[in-house]
């Protein structure tokens, strides 16, 4: 087992060398949430948001963007990546060699988990030093809570390949289910807590992170840990986890 | 010797489609063998299944002592396997995608000595994603061999190559195989069969249709000799000493024989007599190619019909010919 653990630390270690040296996935999963935070803050700079108590625009927005960012590496990165690798045939040569496939896709979301930690750092200490957000005040709430983000996109990331056919539909499809649930989610501007759209988006974990994560930051907020948020999360994740464990195919569809 | 693959009534169907029909062979330690056959014979179906990534519809199978179908990490440690299309990490370079695997095994072999085997010392430090399609074929290679295995398979390694690229890559797996290394190999090009593998399975329509050294198959070291040059001005094929018949396909003569030497020794003397020069004379068995085309050329019409006699008599010359083999290996 700790051979194994050895073999998972060396494995996240590759896939960072390879994530680095590949200039659309950095740039895609990492450069391009630090860029939507720069333009949306310039452009809202001295907002105040009046549904949430007139905080300032920032104090709501550096949240939403950590957990943009935390979902672009895991769901839309392992997503697509795993596709890519999978279509490649990437997974197939690995599921001859002797190492365990879990230590694999391990090695996969590894990667990601040290992405979204690096990315959440920059996001945070961004924030509190260009744009005075407030650091939050319950650090282990907002850990807590962004762990449990990660898991659950992680799964769902893994979940959402079995139903992308090939290649060339992953970024088209992982998208198309992502972007719009950001909009109504209130990622990029919050949404009216009464709307149809929120009601909708109630059902999808997207809004439940954001809101999650903005607890820990919000100086209203009677509790920084939101149980109902995680519970929606953990629900999600744990049926992604067993769509993928079922579904999951290492090899592409030979029609 | 012992046997490294064991394989008995082994069947493979696709839903209603059944791709292998019975097939019963056995690979001995440090033997090259191969599976010959057209494109959608049953190849890659029955190694696929050995390398433990398909299920077997019926018969059993064991590598290495071991059954694939439990895929088990012990086995993957001693196998490596070659397959026809795949990539890795298009990021990490050769040296670096090999040293990762070297930590996947528990034996592994040296990346310096894998990289010189393959012929890749140039382009160690290259990207995966930069190489050429025969690079990426030679890497996949080195990738086959970076565990140390003792059974290696290799689908179609050279398919796509150059002629010059092909040679190359022969000469790698020839030395393979003075390592003792057990090779499966597949592939639908005669000449490669014949110059790398000790024992042939011509594969047709999921069954096997010949089996035997490659000097043997189909009877070739029995088959009549064929001596064949063009008539001299004059001259017509009753003038000849020994019948023959002209070949009007290729514009010449052929003299089908037993006896070459002394055939030969007739004709050139009878030749020689009357100062006349045979052009293109020529001295042939039939290539493997011949008795390829002629085994796998018909899908085994009869086979589709009536699989069990089919099975039957492939297991029929199977036997004869491994025994043949044997004798020429001892």
């Amino acid at each position: 087992m700790k051979n194994d653990l050895e073999l998972l630390g060396r494995q996240v270690g590759w896939e960072q060398r390879s994530y680095w040296r590949n200039p659309a996935a950095a740039g895609f999963s990492f450069v391009f949430p630090i860029l939507i935070m720069v333009i949306f803050a310039t452009t809202n700079g001295n907002g105040k948001i009046a549904e949430l108590g007139n905080i300032s625009y920032t104090q709501y927005y550096i949240p939403a963007i950590v957990a943009f960012g935390i979902m672009g590496v895991t769901f839309t990165n392992l997503a697509i990546t795993v596709t890519f690798k999978r279509e490649a045939g990437t997974l197939k040569r690995v599921r001859g060699a002797p190492l365990p496939s879990w230590i694999y896709l391990g090695g996969l979301i590894g990667n990601s988990i040290v992405v979204g930690i690096l990315l959440t750092a920059l996001v945070i200490a961004f924030g509190i030093i260009a744009y005075g957000v407030s650091i939050p005040g319950n650090i282990a709430a907002l850990v807590v809570t962004l762990a449990v983000g990660a898991a659950c996109f992680c799964a769902m990331g893994l979940a959402v390949t079995t139903v992308v056919p090939n290649a060339d539909a992953a970024p088209a499809i992982v998208n198309l289910v992502f972007f719009p649930l950001l909009f109504i989610s209130g990622t990029f501007f919050p949404i009216s807590k009464g709307s149809v759209l929120t009601k909708i988006a109630g059902v999808f974990p997207v809004r439940h992170f954001i809101t999650g994560t903005f607890a820990a930051f919000d100086p209203h907020a009677h509790s920084s840990l939101r149980g109902g948020d995680l519970l929606v999360m953990v629900g999600w994740g744990a049926v992604a986890m067993l769509v993928a464990n079922r579904r999951f195919r290492w090899e592409a569809s030979t029609t | 010797m012992a046997v490294a693959v064991a394989v008995d009534g082994l069947r493979k169907s696709y839903g209603t489609v059944e791709a292998v029909k019975g097939v019963t062979f056995s690979i001995e330690e440090g033997e090259v063998f191969a599976l010959l056959g057209p494109n959608g014979a049953g190849k890659t179906t029955i190694v696929e299944i050995l390398e433990g990534y398909r299920k077997r519809s019926a018969g059993t199978v064991e590598v290495l002592g071991m059954d694939p179908e439990k895929s088990s990490r012990r086995l993957k440690e001693r196998i490596g396997i070659v397959l026809q299309e795949s990539t890795t990490e298009p990021y990490l370079t050769v040296e670096e995608v090999l040293r990762q695997r070297t930590y996947w095994y528990p034996n592994p072999s040296n990346v310096d000595d894998v990289i010189a085997l393959v012929g890749l010392e140039e382009k160690r430090r290259a990207r995966l994603r930069t190489l050429s399609g025969g690079q990426q074929r030679r890497l996949d290679l080195a990738l086959g061999l970076i565990g140390n295995p003792d059974l290696i398979f290799l689908d179609e390694p050279t398919t796509g190559f150059d002629p010059s690229a092909r040679r190359a890559s022969w000469v790698i797996i020839r030395n393979l195989c003075s390592l003792g290394k057990t090779v499966l190999l597949t592939t639908h090009y005669m000449d490669e069969a014949q110059h790398l593998a000790n024992r042939v399975a011509v594969i047709s329509g999921g069954v096997f249709v010949a089996e035997g050294t490659p000097d043997s198959l189909g009877g070739r070291n029995q088959a009549a000799v064929h001596i064949r040059f063009s008539l001299p001005d004059g001259i017509t094929v009753h003038d000849l000493p020994i019948p023959a018949r002209p070949d009007a396909a290729a514009g010449d003569v052929v003299i089908e024989t037993q006896e070459p030497t002394a055939a030969l020794a007739r004709l050139t003397g009878w030749a020689v007599e009357r100062r006349l020069e045979l052009p293109g004379l020529s001295v042939t068995r039939p290539t493997l190619e011949d008795v390829y085309l002629e085994l796998a050329g018909d899908p085994t019409d009869g086979a589709a019909a009536d699989t069990t006699k089919a099975t039957a008599t492939t297991k029929a010359t199977g036997t004869t010919k491994v025994t043949d083999a044997t004798k020429a290996a001892s």
